[in-house]
């Protein structure tokens, strides 16, 4: 889950990290006075979540009139259907040197791993431009973080005296409240040295284990972030909040996540790894998939009942397709009972609503028994994943 | 011959008493496997069809030899679960529970490695050898594993419990069979990854191939390219990458905890390009799966 940087900030100002001089804004007159007050050329970054926003969410100002106008157009951005959370006006000290930090976890050790450069940006396109000017420390998760692990990551940056021990409060600093607040990324784009030997953070990004929401309920609350508030990439649509709440209010088996597309094929697919793959299948053999779905861990006869409901009563969508991996606790016959009961609500018949049922495994012979009543084909697990898709696709024309 | 578990391998099962444990405990009783007890705090004294459950670890591995644990106790209680296993000088510690912070998930690793002891998941389903032994709720009711996991020559991990068994199903269907599966678990940070496992394929005699399945997010998938290239292995692998159409959905989750395209290395087409340059054959398709391994073992 994506902090906004302003929130990100506060984490930082919270544990003693040095900060540039910045202030969130919501108005551009706002920002022509906070400009002011800074004195000298400013730069304005619009609160943004949506990928892809980078360079139009930042912008340089020489001076507050300007200061003024930028923030006007930042306001303006669309930020995946939404307003942008403010405009942060900051200070732009040049510094003797910059560097980047970055927090994250190394899936190979298994360990939080630090990374650090003598250069800006993130610390994963410098992998790709100046693999040598980057070295890395992993810590503990188990253990209270060493100052000392800091200390020699600074050291190996080539730092020294006042410079070395001022780089390992600041790395010391972060890698705690990195742990402590559950994050599962944290990258420091952008750490200056300032005139006066002084370090200041200029620019970060930070995301939240999103496992971890509940858990790290005050310190989100602290930051105001709102109860539901997922931070999704764009602005969850009317479909995707219904499918978020059919999954809510019933506790058996899953059907998140479920996402929104522009394509006719309605999907009532599962489960985790499953709906992947069948939804690239689907792509694969032409055919345009109208959601993204995932039924697991056993749902309810209601709860596949109100899936297929919300997925047929899509614009656009006229047939279904109900697939899944071969299932081990989902049982098949309950998602057949459910997704006839869906279709007979809506007053259809299966037969014309369904582009093909293949749910193998658990249950199998009894959800065929079902099938067979209302005249929809069973198809067994000798019909590949692959040969499913294809033939819905087919059907669909 | 099989990888981790074996014919005379006894487990037990902590969070023994919650629903879905109940149900798997009795899959695994009826696929053969020798579960010797289960935990679950204060039900200490009760049984589980037939299998006596306890309030502690330590009162089983007093006993008894206790070669692995199942661990599916709630999110919260998941990690002392883990140490407490550890303690008791568990060695093989399948987590099926799902939703563990990757901070915690660390810890637990960390703890692991410096006790000798192996963690399989978080979010897995555990390990089946077809006929000798299943350890943990992959494939579902007895009946069933039997159908999708035959006895053969390929072994399988998967980021995806569900995963592993189709394609199980698919080598078994193509007469290819299964030498030992392994769901290893969709979290970002997992105890076991395709490179810490493939070396115990590599000394298993009955497997001829290994095929894995794979998903966005992470960078397991780079260090089981490097590995290979590496260690000049004997065995040809086949790997599948689903959530191709992810690549296009940069910041969107989908599926496990671990599944995001954040990072380059996150990517699907970036997962397959590696792959393939270390000599992985990268399959389209899961029914390519077992013409793949046929053309790459000769058979």
């Amino acid at each position: 889950m994506r902090f906004y940087e302003f929130e990100a900030k506060q984490l930082l100002k919270k544990h003693g990290i040095p900060l540039v001089q910045s202030e969130l804004v919501e108005t551009p007159k706002k920002a022509k006075k906070v400009a002011t007050n800074i004195g000298g050329p400013v730069i304005l970054k619009a609160q943004v979540i949506a990928p892809g926003l980078a360079a139009a969410s930042v912008k340089e100002a020489a001076d507050p009139a300007s200061a003024k106008s930028a923030a006007a157009e930042l306001l303006a951005l669309d930020d995946g259907g939404r307003k942008p959370k403010g405009v942060l006006v900051e200070a732009r000290p040049t510094g003797d040197a910059v560097y980047s930090l970055s927090f994250t976890y190394d899936g190979t050790t298994k360990l939080p791993v630090v990374a650090a450069s003598d250069m800006a940006g993130k610390i994963d396109d410098l992998g790709d431009t100046h693999p040598e000017r980057i070295v890395r420390r992993h810590f503990s998760a188990l253990y209270p973080f060493s100052d000392y692990i800091a200390k020699e990551l600074a050291k190996s940056l080539s730092l020294g005296g006042a410079d070395l021990t001022r780089m390992t409060r600041i790395v010391s600093g972060l890698a705690r409240l990195f742990l402590k607040y559950d994050l599962a990324d944290l990258d420091i784009t952008s750490l200056v040295k300032l005139g006066d030997g002084n370090f200041a953070v200029l620019d970060v990004e930070a995301d939240l284990e999103i496992e971890a929401r509940h858990r790290q309920r005050p310190m989100l609350e602290e930051l105001g972030f709102a109860k539901d508030d997922l931070r999704q990439v764009r602005e969850p649509t009317e479909f995707e909040l219904e499918g978020a709440r059919i999954d809510a209010e019933d506790p058996r088996g899953i059907i998140s996540p479920i996402a929104e597309f522009d394509g006719n094929i309605g999907l009532v697919i599962g489960a985790g790894g499953g709906s992947l793959t069948l939804t690239d299948a689907v792509r694969k053999h032409g055919g345009r998939p109208a959601n993204y779905a995932a039924i697991g861990g056993n749902p309810s006869v209601d709860k596949a009942r109100r899936l297929t409901k919300l997925v047929l009563s899509k614009p656009g969508v006229d047939k279904i397709a109900v697939m899944s991996n071969v299932v081990s606790n989902t049982r098949a016959d309950l998602v057949a009972r459910g997704v006839i009961k869906g279709i007979t609500e809506l007053g259809f018949k299966p037969a014309d609503k369904i582009l093909i049922f293949r749910v193998p495994g658990a249950w199998e012979a009894d959800a065929a028994k079902i099938l067979q009543k209302y005249g929809v084909e069973y198809c067994d697990r000798t019909v590949s994943i692959s040969e499913a898709a294809r033939r819905a696709v087919e059907k669909v024309g | 011959m099989a990888v981790i578990v074996h014919e005379d391998f006894q487990f037990i099962v902590q969070g023994i008493t919650g629903r879905e444990a109940l149900n798997f405990t009795r899959e695994c009783l009826q696929y053969g496997s020798k579960i010797i007890g289960g935990v679950t705090p204060g039900k200490g004294g009760r049984e589980v069809y037939g299998v006596p459950v306890y309030d502690t670890v330590r009162e089983i591995t007093q006993k008894q030899r206790v070669d692995g644990t199942v661990i599916t106790v709630p999110l919260a209680f998941a990690p002392d679960a883990a140490y407490e296993a550890i303690d008791a000088g568990i060695k093989e510690v399948i987590i099926i529970t799902e939703g563990i912070p990757r901070k915690d998930a660390s810890a637990i690793v960390e703890y692991a490695a410096l006790h000798g002891a192996r963690v399989i998941g978080p979010n897995c389903l555990g390990i089946i050898v077809p006929d000798v032994c299943r350890f943990g709720s992959l494939g579902g009711p007895a009946v069933d594993c039997r159908k999708a996991f035959k006895p053969g020559v390929v072994g399988v991990m998967s980021r995806s419990g569900g995963m592993t068994t189709e394609i199980c199903n698919a080598l078994t269907l193509s007469g290819l069979g299964v030498s030992t599966a392994i769901s290893i678990g969709g979290d970002p940070v997992i105890g076991s990854t395709y490179a810490d496992l493939i070396p115990l394929f590599e000394a298993d005699e009955d497997t001829k191939a290994v095929v894995v399945y794979s998903e966005p997010g992470g960078t397991a998938e780079a260090e089981l390219a490097r590995w290979t290239q590496e260690h000049h292995s004997r065995l040809p692998i086949v790997a599948f990458v689903a959530g191709r159409f992810m690549d296009e959905m940069p910041g969107m989750s989908f599926g496990h905890a671990g599944t995001v395209v954040n990072k380059k290395v996150d990517s699907p087409a970036d997962k397959m390009r590696r792959m393939r340059e270390a000599g992985i054959s990268v399959a389209e398709e899961i029914g390519d799966i077992p013409g793949l391994v046929r053309a790459r073992i000769g058979n």
